[in-house]
Parts: structure tokens; sequence; C-alpha cells
């Protein structure tokens, strides 16, 4: 089977639905014509771009470019789950936190998967490296920045209890012990959904773009498990990374609980 | 005879305060809201950052893991917290049934749930929660502040035998004048981050 190539007329046929969603919603004054036509203007530029930008590293796989990639991403990301934190880690905290929980799960399972799994030639293949890493990563991120913002949302609520239990003598993993599983249960909780509802409910977007792109589904469909636990993977160590490490930080080297190391984005 | 000693103690908006408080001493502090006296008791407890220094019978805080020092100095907050249902699951180290009843709380109160009691039930036994550890000092934040007079005395009378029986040292924050008469050997106010010494009681 072969895929049927998509020229630019029908992705413009694709768009006339974006452009026909803005004059309804002007129509109908809900105000968001201008955000949702930005958008979509940011993501054809931005897929474009990487598509370009696939394109030479595939035509030139060294391991330094696809590394550079890679790093590029987690960078990326890290700064992006650090944006979406109701209250951040004051310093360097607040960026490297989540960059290196990620950087330890995303980039080890990824790794993992292409030496020991996939077995791809030579292993950094960015054919597989990339993709792999992009998806993995993707979901992380979610789990992390849902994790840590439940950690600090509930270390600044449940702060008497906090103090009362080390107050009580009981040491801060153990004052905050409650908290911290909190955390890393909502940070788990939509890949878990995503696990149980696959197939069934939704056809995840890798699979299907591998079908629509011709290949057989039975195929598909072992990707798309491997994915699967890959990412299942990569989210939990990495919420746990995460948690753990923000978890340590809220609290000085006398235990104190430092909610001062906290501050709201724009005070 | 454990001794708490404060030098040079300075916290946020308090300090830097000078205090002895002898074992088997009670020392009362008065103040007005908002004049530390909660800060200051915080800081002892190390949980917040202080500086100079806060010593148990010579041995320094600093020099003591955070949490065995909390253990020791034991602070109970004016307004009690609990993180489980069961009143009995915080305590780890059971419950004396006599202070049960001495403080006239039946000894099923264990299997009570903690958003059933009253404030004061649950002031009551959150200062038993921190007494079952056996501390050598006490910080206590208005530790009858939502109780009627019945049972205030009977908090006293349990603290006073306690004191009296380990030798404890007992910093205790208080509003109330007549308590102040009843429970302090020295007693001092908190005024402009300093401790004045009131008159003798």
């Amino acid at each position: 089977m072969k895929a049927i190539v998509l020229a630019p007329v029908d992705l413009a046929l694709a768009a006339l639905l974006i452009v026909a969603l803005a004059g309804l919603s002007r129509r109908m004054r809900l105000g968001i014509e201008g955000q949702l036509l930005s958008s979509a203007a940011r993501s054809t530029i931005q897929l474009l771009l990487i598509g370009l930008v696939l394109k030479v590293l595939f035509d030139n796989a060294h391991l330094a470019w696809v590394a550079l990639m890679a790093g590029v991403m987690i960078g990326v990301a890290g700064r992006e789950v650090m944006v979406r934190q109701k209250l951040r880690f004051l310093g360097w905290w607040g960026f490297g936190l989540g960059s290196l929980a990620m950087f330890v799960s995303s980039f080890t399972v990824t790794v993992l998967a292409l030496v020991l799994v996939i077995g791809s030639h030579p292993w950094y293949a960015p054919q597989y490296a990339i993709p792999l890493l992009g998806m993995i990563l993707g979901n992380t991120m979610n789990g992390i920045s849902l994790a840590l913002d439940r950690l600090t949302q509930e270390a600044l609520q449940k702060r008497q209890i906090i103090e009362t239990r080390l107050a009580l003598g009981q040491p801060c993993r153990q004052a905050i012990s409650d908290s911290r599983r909190e955390a890393i249960r909502v940070g788990l909780i939509p890949i878990i959904n995503a696990m149980a509802a696959a197939g069934i409910v939704s056809l995840p977007g890798m699979m299907t773009g591998q079908i629509l792109a011709g290949t057989p589904p039975v195929e598909a469909v072992k990707y798309q498990i491997l994915v699967m636990f890959l990412i299942a993977g990569g989210t939990g160590f990495g919420t746990v990374v995460a948690v753990s490490l923000a978890a340590r930080r809220l609290f000085d080297e006398r235990q104190r609980l430092r909610i001062d190391r906290l501050r709201q984005p724009g005070s | 005879m454990a001794a708490l000693r404060l030098r040079q103690f300075v916290t946020r908006h308090v300090g830097p305060i000078e205090l002895a408080v002898a074992g088997g001493e009670c020392v009362c502090i008065e103040g007005a809201s908002g004049s530390g006296k909660t800060l200051l008791l915080r800081a002892i407890a190390d949980l917040d950052p202080c500086r100079g220094e806060a010593s148990l019978d010579g041995t320094s805080c600093a020099s003591v893991p955070p949490p065995l020092w909390r253990r020791s100095v034991a602070l109970v907050a004016a307004e009690s917290q609990w993180w489980s249902e069961r009143v009995g699951d915080h305590f780890e180290h059971g419950l004396d049934p006599v202070w049960l009843e001495q403080l006239a709380l039946p000894v099923a109160s264990l299997d009570w749930e903690v958003g059933r009691c009253s404030t004061g039930e649950r002031q009551r036994l959150a200062l038993l929660r921190s007494l079952m550890l056996g501390p050598a000092a006490l910080l206590l934040d208005e530790p009858t502040a939502s109780l009627d007079q019945d049972t205030t005395r009977r908090v006293e009378a349990l603290l006073d035998d306690y004191r009296r029986q380990r030798q404890a040292a007992v910093l205790w924050v208080s509003h109330d004048a007549g308590q102040i008469g009843r429970v302090a050997q020295r007693r001092f106010i908190l005024r402009d981050g300093r401790l004045e010494e009131g008159g003798s009681a």
C-alpha cells in the first residue's frame, strides 16, 4: 500500500475549516478568532520548519547533530514545564528541576528503546530517535508539570499541617509524604487513562498517522504499544524524580519548610 | 534538669533575645497581637530561620538533627492540625489513658473522627500528642485558647504535673493574666522584638 501524497491544495482545503471556524467565532462574538488563526499559522510554520530540520538531520545522521536536536527539545520542554507552574521555584531550580527529571527519564527510556528494542543502525538513527524522544518527552512534560503544580499547591495549602508534623519530630520526607504521593498520582493519571482507553475510545495519533501514511495496521499497532509503554515508563519515572527533587527542595538543610523558595510568576 | 537557653537569638521581627528557662521552670510570655510571640516559639523549634544560639542542656540546636531537636523541644501550635481521618492515627507512640482522663476525654476518643471533634477537644488531643514524645522543653502557644474554665484548669494541672515530674522547661505564651499568675514562675512581655521582664508572679 502506498501513501497518498498530499498536495498543497489538499492542505488549503483543510485550512478552509479553520477560516470557517474563525468566521463563526466572529459572528458569535466569541473573540477567539485572532488566537485561532495565529495558532493555526504558528503550527503550520513550526511544523514546516521542523520538517525541513528533520530532512536535513536525516541526511546527516551524525550523533552530534542528533544530540544537539535532543538537547534543544529537552530545553524547550523544561521551559514549558516551568511556564505552566502557578508557583515556581526561585532561580535555576524553576527551570532545572523539570529539565533534569526529563533528561533522566525521557533520555534513558529513549536510548534503552533504541538500543534494546528497536535495534536501529546506527542506534541514534534520527528517523527513530527524534520522533520517539519527541513523543516520550511531550507526555513526560505533561506529567511532570501537572505533578509539580500539585506538589507546590499542596505545600502552600497544607503548610500548617506539614509544619505540625515537623514539630512532632517527623523527618521532612515523612511530613510531606501525603502531598508527594498525591502529586505523583496526579502526574500519572493522564497516561494511565490513555492506556486504558487506547483503541476503544481513541485511536492514538501516532498509530493513525502511520496507518494514513501506508503502514499495515498490525505493524502500526505494535509500534503504538511500544510507544505507550515507553511513554508510561518515561512519564512515571520522570514524575517520581521531579516530585522527589522538588519535595526535597521545599525544605532547607535544617528541614524547615521553605515556602519562600516559591514565587508566583509576575510577582 | 533540662535548661532551655537562648543567646543572641534573632528571627524575623524578633530579637536579639537572651533567655534561660531552667528545668522544672515555667516562664510566660505575653505581648500584643503581632508582637512576634508565635514567631519566637517557631524559631526556637527550628521551624523558621534564625541566628544566634538555642541550646538544651548545653547542646546547641545546630548540632542536633532537626527531628531530634523538635522532639525534645516540642512546639504546640495555637491551632491544632491533623492529617489523618482518625484521631488515633496521629499517636504513633500510643496515648496514656491517665492523661486522657485528666483532660476529661474518654479513652474512646482515639477512635473518633478528627472532623467530628470540637475545637477544644482537638486542642487538648494535640497537646497530648506532643506530650507523648516526652519532650524536655515545651513551647506552648496559647494551649487553652478555646477551652472553658474547667478544662483550662485541668490542662494547667496536667502541664504542672508534667513539668514537675520530668523537670521540663516550659515556655508558655498566654493572653490571660489570671492564667499567667497561676502557672508562671517568671513572666516577660514581648515588645518591639525584645523581652522585658514583667513583675514576678
